[in-house]
């Protein structure tokens, strides 16, 4: 259900748009309006989200280990996944950012007759996550060429290296390539592998498709059919500079791709894509082991009833005097 | 589990059902729950709603308002807990905890997949606690909160043993154990709990420990196990209890004062403690290290933890020192100087044999008794006969809350390596931050869930199998006293042929004590190696 729910959403935005702009000419809407307004909630919907998860207190300090804890200076001490000062968490955090390092532990469980379970390796999960995302940020960067003028040299350099293979004309970017075969890959393995489908949510699948979507129409425009790209400039730099233009010149497929773009700024902040954001904040990950050395405070730390020696005593003393345990009261 | 075999346990179907997990009602199978609780027990301590109900009765005598009670609970605490919060909102079910679960490898049911078992109550979150829910329905993931929801989170939030061994593969460290932890805490406010958590608990309050042993019963424990020692070694120990003034109070889990395995473990601490002469306490106020509140509410885990200090400030001691177990020292180092510290009463622990200051404790002020007896064999202070334990060929299990919560490591190898000659590593999957549960922690440790826990255990039973076939690995060494007491027939029932020890048992075989005789049993009356005869 969540699957047919989501294509058919990415369709119904698609059509949306077509309409929109091919028979109702609303360019001004799709052009300016929408994705002015969807980058604001991206931006106001991001920073909401963090400063609400911010607010709520960390009330104990529980890192999950995953190496050897600081101890005696003989005993080699596993300072990245164990980190025992805020530089080691800040090495922990970027291995878990830029390499997602848990990820790169993933092992496959298999039993066989015997019974005999055994862990492989499995390292495909964390090499789609990271070709996606990489490839993804690449994307976006090469991008930035239609909101600068000049063009700055990095983005330049950039796009060279991406087209390093010179296929094709235009020239084919491997980022496109692998970003399409990693959006791929990250839907099938929903699909095909049964735990997977079954813990599957629309909300899994509609940014698949929503950006599988944006991914084809930006392909399409590139290689396939012609787009009006000084249109389009014109266009990308007037709403940077807050000065819109809309050239009548720029094709329906433009709209489409702008329009899924604004849908996914939208969508972002309300949805599971937050984890760019919640990651950084994650207290299994961003807290040093380091809870025997220095005392973490709760703040909501309250008073409790407890049961005191006191009355332990008055309840059992008899028992004790007589068998010689010493006593506060006799 | 005598009825069924091992090798039709571990005939698993992985193949989810055909309809979708919402629509799937989940069916309570006998021998995978332990019995609900007994209303004294959660009046003990306060507990709301406290009442007779039967988990295999429709109806569970639920209050009127139990759903508002949920929700508003729900409410609370994501704002209490950020780790809570955030879990619920960041998941992207990607997969990669589910077979990294020792209950969804062992059972094939897709609840059990750490993904869906945070989604059992994500989904009831999205519904009353976010807009998108609200609207959306089941399509943003939501559904209602129904008694078949609230039984559906019953069964699985006891069914999940908060190892985290699926927070260390998590991209974002979601931690599964935080979900079930706070969903505990949610059924606790409308009076559903297990008996084996909460009757340990009440004993716990009111006793000092899980086991309600009175303090002349303890005496009488450590009575038996000096006399044991004399058979053995011709010596005779003290046992100091509730003196003051010691430099240190040692506490334990007490099931290491009642099951057979924790009785040689804590007959080998005496030896040991004798044979250094350590200045130290024992305290029958603080007879249990060990805390099943954890596995109830924070604030319970909080009032049962309080006396550790409240007594080492009663007992004027320098600093506290723990024995092995698991959950007890997750509490110790995670949560104990939060909850009941700061301890300025106490001196930061120094060894008073080698002068090691114990830097990573300096302030929560408990020494693990692994690192001390490191600290101490690394500084030669103990005299070691390694041969009296070689006729035991030896491996270690890693217990989940001294790896995920500790790092505990190194500590306990270096010592196993030091008293024994024939130490063999399970497979690197299998063990350090990667280790299997027991299958029975969080307090699943009862006998009417036998089914649950020999298919919880069989990852671990595995990997020893594994070793015990390659090296002919005869003994489990272990940490934990929950291990102590639930391997032994999870090794019978898939490994037969391994028995289980603590490894401060190990120490007091090997330990060459001044003025003994000379031993011809180890500290279980078995002949040592070589005296088969005498």
């Amino acid at each position: 259900m969540g699957l047919l729910f989501s294509f058919f959403a990415v369709i119904t935005l698609g059509v949306i748009v077509f309409a929109g702009v091919k028979a109702a000419h609303l360019q001004y809407l799709f052009g300016v309006v929408i994705p002015y307004a969807a980058f604001l909630i991206f931006i106001i919907g991001i920073i909401y989200r963090v400063v609400q998860w911010g607010r709520i207190p960390v009330p104990f300090r529980i890192p999950t280990t995953a190496g050897q804890e600081k101890s005696f200076p003989w005993i080699k001490h596993n300072k990245i996944d164990n980190p025992f000062t805020s530089l080691g968490v800040i090495v922990r955090m970027a291995f878990e950012v830029l390499l997602f390092r848990s990820l790169f532990r993933n092992t496959k469980a298999e039993l066989r007759d015997g019974p005999k379970l055994s862990y492989g390796s499995t390292k495909w999960l964390w090499l789609g996550g990271l070709a996606f995302h990489y490839t993804f940020l690449v994307i976006l960067i090469r991008h930035l060429r239609l909101f600068t003028e000049p063009v700055p040299y990095v983005i330049t350099l950039m796009e060279s290296l991406d087209g390093f293979f010179q296929v094709a004309a235009p020239v084919l970017y491997l980022s496109d390539l692998i970003f399409l075969g990693a959006v791929t890959y990250l839907f099938l393995r929903r699909v095909i592998i049964p735990q997977m489908y079954y813990i599957s949510l629309a909300a899994d699948y509609f940014p698949l498709f929503l950006i599988g979507a944006i991914g084809a129409s930006g392909v399409l425009m590139r290689y396939f059919l012609k787009t009006d790209v000084v249109g389009i400039k014109e266009l990308t730099m007037g709403l940077i500079t807050f000065s819109p233009v809309v050239p009548q010149t720029i094709g329906t497929l433009f709209y489409i791709h702008l329009f899924l773009v604004s849908a996914l700024f939208a969508y972002f902040p309300m949805s599971k894509l937050m984890h760019m954001a919640g990651v950084f904040l994650s207290p299994t990950r961003n807290l040093a082991n380091n809870n025997r050395a220095v005392r973490h405070v709760n703040p909501w730390n309250y008073p409790v009833k407890v049961h005191t020696y006191e009355e332990y005593e008055d309840e059992f003393r008899e028992k004790m005097k007589a068998v010689g345990i010493p006593v506060e009261k006799e | 589990m005598a009825e069924l075999k091992p090798e039709e346990l571990a005939k698993i179907d992985y193949k989810p059902q055909k309809t979708g997990w919402m629509d799937t009602p989940t069916v309570f199978k006998k021998g995978m729950f332990c019995y609900g609780n007994q209303p004294k027990n959660l009046e003990m301590v306060g507990f709301p709603n406290a009442r007779h109900w039967s988990i295999l009765d429709e109806d569970w005598k639920l209050p009127q308002n139990w759903q508002e009670i949920f929700i508003e609970g729900l409410r609370e605490r994501i704002d209490k807990y950020r780790s809570f919060r955030l879990f619920l909102d960041i998941c992207v079910r990607c997969g990669a905890c589910a077979d990294k679960c020792h209950y969804f490898i062992s059972s094939g049911d897709p609840k059990n997949m750490p993904v869906l078992r945070a989604e059992l109550l994500r989904s009831v979150y999205k519904k009353y606690c976010t807009t998108s829910g609200k609207i959306m329905g089941k399509i943003a993931g939501a559904r209602d909160l129904t008694i078949d929801v609230l039984k559906e989170l019953w069964y699985y939030a006891y069914q999940c043993s908060e190892c985290r061994r699926c927070s260390v593969f998590c991209p974002y460290g979601i931690d599964t154990a935080e979900i079930t932890i706070l969903a505990r805490e949610l059924l606790n406010l409308l009076g559903l709990n297990t008996h084996w958590i909460s009757a340990p608990v009440a004993n716990c309050y009111r006793t000092g420990n899980h086991l309600g042993l009175l303090p002349h019963t303890q005496k009488d424990t450590f009575d038996e196990m000096t006399a044991d020692l004399e058979k053995v070694t011709g010596i005779k120990v003290d046992v100091p209890l509730n003196r003051k003034g010691a430099e240190v109070l040692y506490y334990i889990p007490s099931g290491d004062m009642f099951d057979e395995r924790g009785y040689y473990l804590t007959m080998g601490t005496l030896l040991y403690f004798h044979e250094i002469g350590l200045d130290y306490t024992w305290s029958t106020y603080l007879s249990d290290g060990g805390n099943f509140g954890f596995f109830t509410t924070n604030e319970v885990a909080k009032r049962l933890n309080a006396k550790a200090y409240a007594e080492a400030k009663r007992l004027k001691v320098k600093w506290l020192m723990g024995g092995e177990c698991g959950h007890m020292w997750r509490v110790i180092h995670q949560y104990m100087n939060t909850w009941n510290g700061p301890p300025d009463f106490l001196e930061e622990p120094v060894s008073p044999f080698t002068g090691t200051k114990f830097e990573n404790a300096k302030s929560t002020k408990v020494v693990h008794i692994c690192e001390f007896t490191a600290d101490m064999i690394k500084h030669g202070k103990l005299n070691l006969d390694k041969s009296k334990n070689d006729n035991l060929i030896v491996t270690f299990h890693d217990s989940c809350n001294t790896s995920r919560g500790m790092g505990f490591f190194e500590e306990p190898r270096y010592i196993i390596n030091n008293v024994c000659n024939n130490f063999y590593e399970m497979p690197e999957n299998t063990i350090r931050e990667q280790t299997f549960c027991c299958g029975c922690g969080s307090g699943l440790n009862a006998s009417e869930d036998m089914e649950l826990r020999l298919r919880g255990g069989l990852p671990r039973a595995n990997a020893v199998r594994h070793v015990h076939e390659k090296y002919g690995v005869n003994r489990l060494a272990c940490i934990c006293a929950i291990d102590r007491a639930v391997l032994p027939p999870l090794m019978d029932y898939w490994v037969p042929g391994v028995s289980v020890s603590g490894v401060h048992e190990m120490v007091g075989n090997a330990l060459v004590v001044k003025g003994e005789k000379k031993r011809t049993t180890d500290l279980r009356g078995e002949p040592l190696p070589g005296m088969e005869g005498e």
